[in-house]
């Protein structure tokens, strides 16, 4: 345990693929297929089970490990759980005299945010904002709060295409210390805010991330972070991108910290994508559609949409009317 | 539950000791005393770890602490990160103890299948919440370590901001070795807050020697003195210098 440093850890979890064991208590077998990718607690694999293809994720740390099993099994409790992939089994692996706890979960499979983005369209990236945000709210109200919030941390699964959450390492009870967390997307880094777990750390989160997709490449922080300082540079990079631009108020608010809860910032979010695609003729009608069809369940208090679909049953029904009344005029006649 | 209280010291330097006794041995009687001693190995930018770092970690690995080597941009996270680490460290022995006298000697929580593991596990989370923490932080500022004391202000603000996230109460104190006149001198005392750490590292000079195994005994004795003070009912001022003697 004295030696944490990276390098003996990175050397137990290089497990081929082919590796195979038993679970030490459980006794289910596994085969890995391919390493997926590393988290804060462990590395994933892909690998063979009896259930078919599942993630397994390995960790050094019993604890560490044991702490993020926690927090899924406490998410598999919460009714129709999308929060977090799974939890399928819990166990220990004995490798070269070792004992390596695991725990095997679903396999999530999709792409990252900014890949999706790229090949479908950046009209994808609010759209995603607002199921985030609605996650976020499911999941604040079951008393936690998601931490190490980041594109790495998310997966776009589907078709339908949804985000998901792929690592829930940072996971955090509402009122301690935050566990996990990235630099980038910390509120305590830019000196916006502390690490208590709050709804509004995530929210400072889900606004870089946004922030994010419009500078790939992210910039960095000014030395000295005084509050101010930060807080105008962010303002300025969000007025110099034509995509953020529209978000700006949305995405002040949330990194000021001042939204209470996410459902608020969802409903502003939700707004404003209105507010910008009703300005702004379609640039081209395939593009387009997507995302409509997508908010739509989500704006149903909207006003020209809803009354243009309610137009359709109404022409039909009197089409139809008209058409058997005159068959039935018709039959009169000819009989 | 009783409140306890983790004691650490956490150490950042980037070289090799030249002074004084071995700090690795000054680090193993702390940890005899309950005081875990961290250490952060502070490499330059593009710079290959060096027989220093051996240094760093022996220090660490007797003082029952946690070693990180890391370069200078990553100290924020990384000054955090081991603090936390070893504090769950910590607690994981003492439940562990805890643990052993009910289900006898031998028997850890390793042992454990992985359903009990996580109320373990719980436990220790609660603690690592609510425990109160005292840190003594001792930065290295011999002459080579000058161009990275502005970083390393930046990274004990971190610290102090994550600490005070916690439920726990929280006191630091800052160390600095060489001093001006002696092997160590004392920056800031006792104190619940680290946003008085402006300016500190501008007001001193930064030597040719370094006196980490002086400076780790120093460290012990100012914890010694907190101890004592604290049987009198007043802390927090300190007009005693600090003393160099060996033990």
């Amino acid at each position: 345990m004295e030696k944490m440093n990276s390098q003996s850890k990175n050397q137990a979890f290089d497990l081929a693929p082919g590796t195979a064991w038993t679970g030490k208590w459980n006794q289910n077998p596994y085969k890995i297929i391919k390493r997926l990718g590393k988290g804060a607690n462990g590395v994933v694999y892909l690998a063979d089970t009896r259930t078919g293809q599942k993630a397994v994720k390995i960790g050094e740390d019993k604890m560490s490990l044991t702490s993020e099993v926690n927090v899924l099994r406490a998410f598999s409790k919460v009714q129709g759980n999308v929060l977090g992939p799974s939890l399928l089994d819990v166990d220990d692996v004995i490798w070269k005299g070792e004992v390596y706890p695991f725990f095997c979960m679903e396999y999530l499979e999709g792409e990252t945010l900014l890949d999706f983005a790229r090949k479908r369209g950046s009209e994808w990236i609010p759209v995603f904002m607002v199921q985030l945000l609605g996650d976020l709210d499911r999941l604040h109200q079951e008393g936690w709060i998601f931490g190490d919030l980041k594109p790495d941390n998310l997966i776009i699964t589907g078709p339908p295409s949804r985000v998901r959450w792929f690592d829930v390492g940072g996971t955090t009870r509402q009122g301690r210390a935050v566990k996990e967390y990235t630099e980038f997307y910390d509120r305590g880094y830019w000196g916006l805010g502390d690490r208590r777990a709050e709804p509004s750390y995530d929210l400072f989160a889900a606004a870089m991330i946004l922030i994010e997709t419009a500078y790939p490449r992210r910039f960095d922080k000014p030395g000295g972070a005084a509050p101010e300082k930060t807080l105008s540079l962010l303002r300025r990079y969000i007025q110099h991108s034509q995509p953020l631009a529209p978000f700006q108020h949305v995405l002040l608010r949330a990194l000021k910290g001042e939204y209470p809860n996410a459902q608020l910032m969802k409903k502003d979010l939700i707004q404003t994508i209105e507010k910008k695609t009703s300005r702004k003729p379609p640039a081209s009608p395939k593009q387009k559609g997507k995302p409509h069809k997508k908010t739509r369940p989500r704006q149903r208090a909207a006003g020209s949409s809803k009354e243009k679909a309610s137009y359709r049953p109404e022409i039909i029904l009197t089409t139809s009317f008209l058409f058997l009344s005159s068959v039935l005029y018709f039959m009169g006649q000819w009989m | 539950m009783n409140h306890g209280k983790i004691k650490q010291i956490l150490l950042l330097t980037d070289g090799c000791s030249n002074q004084g006794e071995d700090p690795a041995a000054v680090a193993a009687f702390a940890r005899e005393k309950g005081i875990t001693v961290n250490v952060i190995g502070v490499l330059d930018h593009g710079s290959a770890r060096d027989h220093g770092m051996q240094e760093v970690e022996n220090i660490a690995a007797s003082g029952g602490g946690v070693s990180q080597i890391v370069n200078v941009d990553q100290l924020a996270r990384t000054v955090q990160m081991v603090t936390k680490q070893s504090m769950t460290h910590t607690l994981h022995g003492v439940v562990q103890s805890e643990l052993s006298q009910i289900l006898g000697s031998g028997q850890e929580v390793d042992d454990l299948p992985p359903d009990k593991r996580g109320e373990v596990v719980d436990v220790v989370d609660e603690l690592g919440e609510t425990v109160d923490l005292d840190v003594l932080i001792l930065v290295d500022t011999s002459a080579s370590m000058k161009p990275k004391l502005p970083m390393v202000q930046d990274a004990l603000t971190d610290l102090s901001i994550s600490l005070h996230s916690r439920t726990g109460e929280n006191h630091f104190a800052l160390f600095v070795f060489p001093g001006k006149r002696k092997d160590t001198e004392k920056m800031l005392d006792w104190t619940p807050e680290m946003n008085s750490l402006t300016g500190v590292f501008q007001r001193m000079t930064t030597g040719g020697i370094t006196p980490t195994g002086p400076a780790l005994q120093a460290a012990l004795q100012h914890f010694d003195k907190r101890l004592s003070k604290r049987s009198l009912k007043r802390y927090g001022e300190d007009e005693f210098p600090i003393e160099e003697s060996g033990f």
